[in-house]
């Protein structure tokens, strides 16, 4: 569904991403992982025609995304940090993408409820704790029924109840034939929720492959060793 | 695009500093009126503050507008929008509605006090320096990332316009008094809005007869349909250039 060939990007003399290939599929989720640095969330970025990279090609479903913006009906977008206009409300910022994306067929609003975020709809976005913020970007990101889920460390500011209704709804969409990428450090959520582990280190794909693959050919119960194993053998 | 334009609209009115801006305007223009005897005595005062506190307010307003709704932007690019179609809004948004304060607070006083030619050239002057002013704005704060040092870029265009570029026309002249300037000053004129804004709302005075030989070239130039027109040319040129050139900085940035 979406593949990235040969990706180059780099801020100044910072190189994030050297020469990236891969390709991810429909219908899985795909969790990336990698050292803080090592390009995750620029190469999500990079997907999404936020950040410009400097070489290669990013197609979706065939077709370069390049200067494209059309594309982006189809995916929706979890942010590592949520950032908000200030002073607009709760209902506004939810109304406002909704007006943007009007052609949007279904609207799938389960989130909103099961994070009783009508409750709040008259709160100023300035006023929200951080984990009320991520709820909002998680119900924001599942709202059109994209194909293609893009969530920067989703749980990261939760709590473990709202942690707990954004796995089942990613194994929810997941079921439906989405591809859905998460970035997380944390590895029990990985297991728990992922198909395939793609690791970048120094903006480079250490591995990709996916976690049954990898207790295997490691001999390893639990995928947090599985990993360190395979880190620390290659140094 | 309307949506967009629609929410930025919004944030603007919300925030009073448009209003404000209204009021001043308006109490300016009423003032001046009022105190000088004649319309055409308020039109030239006027005038003067216009061309110094519009710029000053467009491109300040702009430039702090621009990094306020960085995250508003934000939100954006990442829906199916294009990022031209976010830049625009936010530039009409700002222009447009810093137009309309200026519409009220000058336009309306002008029609009741000093209706006329010059006082439509006067309205129409104010807009177009919106217009450049916040397209500069923009400009400023797509060339860097740092707040403050856009507003600083800022400061210095405007410094740079109202002020300084005076100082070097009048140096030019001084220096090279001897030979023939008459059409450099021309030139130099057509270099910086607020001066060619200035010209042609005074050469629609009965002062310019106090301007000498320039005024007189100025006047048979400025005094056709056809000079007023090549104006006009030039002050979209103005407008045009900096929003481009931004529009295009902003689409090939990292966000």
């Amino acid at each position: 569904m979406i593949a990235i060939e040969n990706l180059s990007k780099t801020y100044g003399n910072l190189t994030v991403l050297k020469d990236l290939t891969v390709r991810f599929s429909g219908g899985r989720v795909v969790s990336i992982i990698g050292p803080n640095g090592s390009g995750k969330t620029t190469m999500s970025k990079c997907i999404l025609g936020m950040v410009l990279p400097d070489s290669g090609d990013i197609k979706f479903n065939g077709e370069s995304v390049l200067k494209q913006y059309a594309y982006r009906s189809q995916i929706g977008y979890m942010p590592q940090i949520g950032k908000y206009p200030e002073n607009m409300k709760i209902r506004q910022v939810i109304e406002m993408i909704r007006d943007i994306r009007k052609d949007a067929a279904v609207i799938d609003e389960e989130l909103i409820g099961l994070y009783g975020l009508q409750n709040m709809y008259d709160k100023r976005m300035g006023s929200l704790s951080g984990g009320t913020k991520q709820k909002v970007s998680a119900a924001l990101a599942f709202m059109f029924d994209p194909q293609v889920l893009i969530l920067d460390e989703p749980t990261a500011g939760l709590d473990p109840i709202s942690a707990e209704i954004l796995k089942c709804k990613i194994l929810k969409e997941k079921k439906r034939g989405k591809l859905i990428l998460i970035t997380s450090h944390i590895m029990s959520e990985v297991e728990e929720v992922a198909d395939e582990v793609m690791c970048l280190v120094d903006g480079t794909l250490k591995f990709h492959e996916t976690i049954s693959s990898i207790k295997q050919h490691t001999n390893e119960e639990r995928l947090s060793r599985a990993i360190a194993k395979i880190m620390n053998e290659e140094d | 695009m309307n949506k967009i334009i629609k929410y930025v609209l919004y944030d603007i009115v919300r925030n009073k500093i448009i209003v404000a801006y209204t009021l001043f305007l308006l109490l300016l223009s009423i003032g001046l009126f009022n105190l000088g005897g004649s319309p055409d005595k308020g039109l030239l005062s006027l005038l003067n503050l216009v061309l110094l506190t519009v710029p000053l307010i467009s491109i300040v307003f702009g430039t702090t507008h621009f990094y306020n709704s960085y995250e508003f932007m934000e939100l954006l690019v990442s829906q199916p929008i294009r990022r031209s179609k976010i830049f625009m809004s936010e530039y009409l948004g700002v222009s447009l509605s810093l137009s309309a304060a200026f519409m009220i607070g000058v336009g309306i006083p002008v029609l009741l006090f000093a209706p006329g030619a010059t006082g439509l050239y006067l309205v129409l002057t104010g807009i177009f320096i919106t217009f450049i002013f916040v397209a500069l704005a923009f400009l400023a704060s797509v060339i860097t990332r740092d707040k403050a040092k856009g507003i600083g870029i800022a400061l210095l265009l405007w410094f740079y316009f109202a002020l300084i570029y005076d100082g070097i026309v009048l140096f030019i002249l001084y220096s090279f008094g001897d030979y023939p300037l008459e059409y450099a000053t021309l030139v130099l004129t057509a270099l910086n809005p607020v001066d060619l804004g200035r010209v042609m709302v005074l050469l629609n005075l009965d002062v310019s007869a106090m301007m000498g030989y320039t005024g007189a070239l100025y006047k048979s130039i400025f005094g056709s349909l056809w000079g007023i027109g090549i104006a006009f040319v030039v002050m979209v040129l103005w407008v045009l250039v900096p929003v481009l050139a931004s529009r295009r900085a902003f689409t090939k940035r990292d966000l």
